[in-house]
């Protein structure tokens, strides 16, 4: 008898539970009607990031969510809680397959370990839109993601341009496996061994994207390097950490900081100075552009292998410009 | 008869507890010297105060962590309730618009609200402590993101809330000792919670509970409401630390904390406090904490790849309680 109990107790609570989360989780965007409604009224495009938590993810998100509203298609948007979990994704991708959708958009965090998903995906006539990284296999119709070597070299030209082409500099990237810490770290570190001979590298180390862990890593490569003259900081949570670190050890003006992405506390970093300049890419158009490129797939229109979508430069000087406003999320 | 129990224990632990303590202490000296010798910028000022700061955090989850490995317990939540606490500073302070130390109060007591939850389901629910608070770490991750709306919080209308953690009270005292008032806030939680555990009933029960649940029991203690109030007393301080993260990167993050409750862990196993319980102390816990730092510090200022000072940090966890374990059968 008590066991029973026990067990209904369990079963009335889940069933609770996922009753409340039922009706507090937003609705998939582009949905107009009620949840009655046949699904089968508009093409159903599953979303797969490589996260939901950071802010860049936030931005990707409201760009497919706009491009689900023009282009009147239903869109979920999901991603594993960390970058370093490569067989959650995997799973959301089966999940995702077996709704048998319309078309799967996919940002993949490991390039290989998708691939047989890819071809399950192909077999069922499922056009595959790769976005933010790219895949290796051709499988994907299009993908949709910012030339992070390209970006980074860029980094490194203003970084050299910014120290006067010689002396030390330090980077920290979030990762060292995934294909944007590689590509940007190797992006960098290449440009500056290729272009600039007086400039070493000192330091290459990993944060995580952890603000704080990325604060105490920048810290000690300064503390280490008392002649260091810039700081390359990969990713938000990277370049948040080397502003940190350059404020807290009050070297204001004397390391030349340059960051990526966006987000506020970097945004003010910039228009106060301490910052040099960061590259942004384009989150809210790397989510539409991916969308759109999945709606084209399903009307059986050509599409470019690879949409570039573009990174920018910006500084003090054109941190509020009409080009690139739109680009910097909070 | 509990008193006596406690006592004696007490009395036993004494000793043993001094040689621990000694040998914590002379690792902490030694790496102190081998770090100095291998590289001039690692025994200056600013270093040392870098070392402290990063400390502050990991200290502070160490020494609630402590209190409830002590009762022979475990907190595997005490990271995502950090990340909860800061998140519930932010919405009392920034969205609320509470005065500061109202909000700093709240965090704290939010922090302690989830750790009585532990303490509840723990004693009255009787779910092992490894489970109960596994679910907590699960529901506070999850929560820090729902309130936040997952992003962060800034308290850059409140510049006030910086110098909690990021502001220098000694400096203002003594002009160039700028030491940041997180590192006092560190060593006063330390003396906090030193009291707590060897000058009141509170601490004594501790060890009572950890040593001998069942005779402490037996004797007249209500375990269940005394083990309720460790976790309490541990969520408070989670709630410390999430206050002094917030303050320290003007922000609350709802996306950080995992992995800190390990760290917390090692920093009370290090500092030689037993997982089975009974005995432990404040000033274990505090040099265990300082040596995580220091290894994590010195490593880097070394430039020692970050995959090798994981490597050296897990093999110093094993050999510390290796060599408890020697000292106890001699």
């Amino acid at each position: 008898m008590k066991q029973m109990r026990v067990l209904s107790l369990l079963a009335g609570a889940t069933a609770t539970a996922v009753l409340i989360v039922g009706c507090a989780a937003p609705r998939p965007a582009g949905t107009t009607g009620g949840a009655a409604q046949p699904a089968a009224a508009k093409p159903y495009i599953p979303v797969i990031s490589k996260g939901f938590q950071h802010q860049f993810w936030q931005a990707v998100k409201l760009g497919s969510e706009n491009a689900a509203k023009d282009f009147k298609v239903d869109i979920t948007f999901e991603g594993p809680e960390s970058e370093a979990q490569v067989d959650k994704q995997i799973e959301m991708l089966q999940t995702a397959i077996d709704k048998k959708p319309a078309a799967i958009c996919l940002a993949a965090l490991d390039s290989k370990a998708v691939i047989p998903l890819l071809e399950k995906a192909k077999a069922a006539n499922i056009p595959v839109i790769g976005f933010d990284s790219g895949v290796d296999s051709d499988i994907p119709v299009a993908t949709a993601a910012t030339d992070n070597i390209a970006a980074a070299g860029y980094a490194a030209d203003k970084m050299a341009e910014l120290i006067g082409g010689a002396g030390e500099v330090a980077v920290i990237v979030h990762d060292q496996t995934s294909r944007t810490g590689i590509d940007r770290r190797d992006g960098f570190v290449n440009r500056i061994k290729e272009k600039y001979p007086n400039i070493t590298i000192v330091d290459v180390q990993y944060g995580g994207g952890d603000h704080l862990k990325s604060t105490d890593l920048a810290k000690a490569i300064i503390q280490a390097h008392p002649s260091l003259k810039g700081f390359f900081g990969a990713n938000e949570g990277s370049a948040i950490g080397v502003l940190n670190a350059v404020t807290e050890m009050k070297m204001e003006g004397k390391i030349v900081v340059i960051g990526y992405d966006a987000g506020k506390q970097q945004k003010e970093a910039v228009r106060s100075g301490v910052m040099a300049g960061a590259i942004t890419q384009d989150p809210i158009g790397i989510g539409y552009k991916c969308v759109e490129a999945a709606v084209k797939a399903i009307k059986g229109e050509q599409l470019e292998k690879n949409i570039d979508t573009g990174f920018k430069w910006y500084d003090k000087t054109n941190i509020d410009a009409d080009d690139i406003k739109p680009l910097l999320y909070d | 008869m509990e008193a006596r129990v406690a006592q004696t224990q007490g009395r036993s632990l004494f000793r043993s507890d001094a040689v621990q303590k000694l040998m914590a202490f002379a690792g902490l000296i030694a790496l102190f010297i081998v770090f100095s010798l291998s590289s001039p910028n690692f025994l200056t000022l600013n270093n040392i105060i870098g070392i402290l700061l990063a400390t502050a955090v990991n200290g502070v989850l160490a020494l609630g962590a402590t209190f409830v490995i002590i009762a022979a317990g475990i907190d595997l939540s005490v990271g995502t309730v950090m990340t909860f606490s800061a998140v519930m500073t932010g919405v009392f302070v920034v969205y609320w618009g509470l005065p500061i130390p109202l909000g700093i109060v709240g965090g704290i007591l939010a922090g302690g609200l989830c750790g009585l939850v532990n303490g509840l389901v723990i004693s009255r629910m009787k779910v092992p402590p490894f489970i109960a608070t596994l679910g907590m770490l699960y529901a506070t991750r999850g929560l820090s993101l729902v309130i936040s709306g997952v992003k962060p919080i800034y308290f850059n209308d409140t510049p006030e809330f910086r110098d909690i953690a990021m502001g220098s009270v000694l400096g203002t005292l003594i002009p160039g000792l700028d030491i940041p008032n997180a590192v006092f806030i560190l060593f006063g939680a330390a003396i906090v919670a030193g009291l707590i555990l060897t000058r009141t009933v509170l601490g004594r029960y501790c060890f009572a509970i950890g040593s001998n649940e069942e005779a402490t029991r037996l004797s007249g203690v209500n375990v269940d409401g005394w083990k309720a109030a460790v976790y309490a007393l541990c969520g408070m301080f989670a709630g410390l630390g999430g206050v002094i993260m917030a303050s320290r990167l003007n922000s609350a993050q709802p996306a950080l904390g995992a992995g800190y409750e390990l760290d917390a862990i090692a920093a009370v196993v290090i500092g030689g406090t037993s997982l089975r319980g009974g005995e432990g102390t404040v000033l274990g816990t505090i040099i265990g904490a300082f040596i995580i730092s220091v290894l994590a510090n010195g490593l880097r200022i070394l430039s020692v790849p970050q995959e090798w000072q994981m490597v050296v940090t897990g093999a110093i966890v094993v050999l510390a309680v290796y060599a408890d374990i020697i000292r106890r059968r001699q």
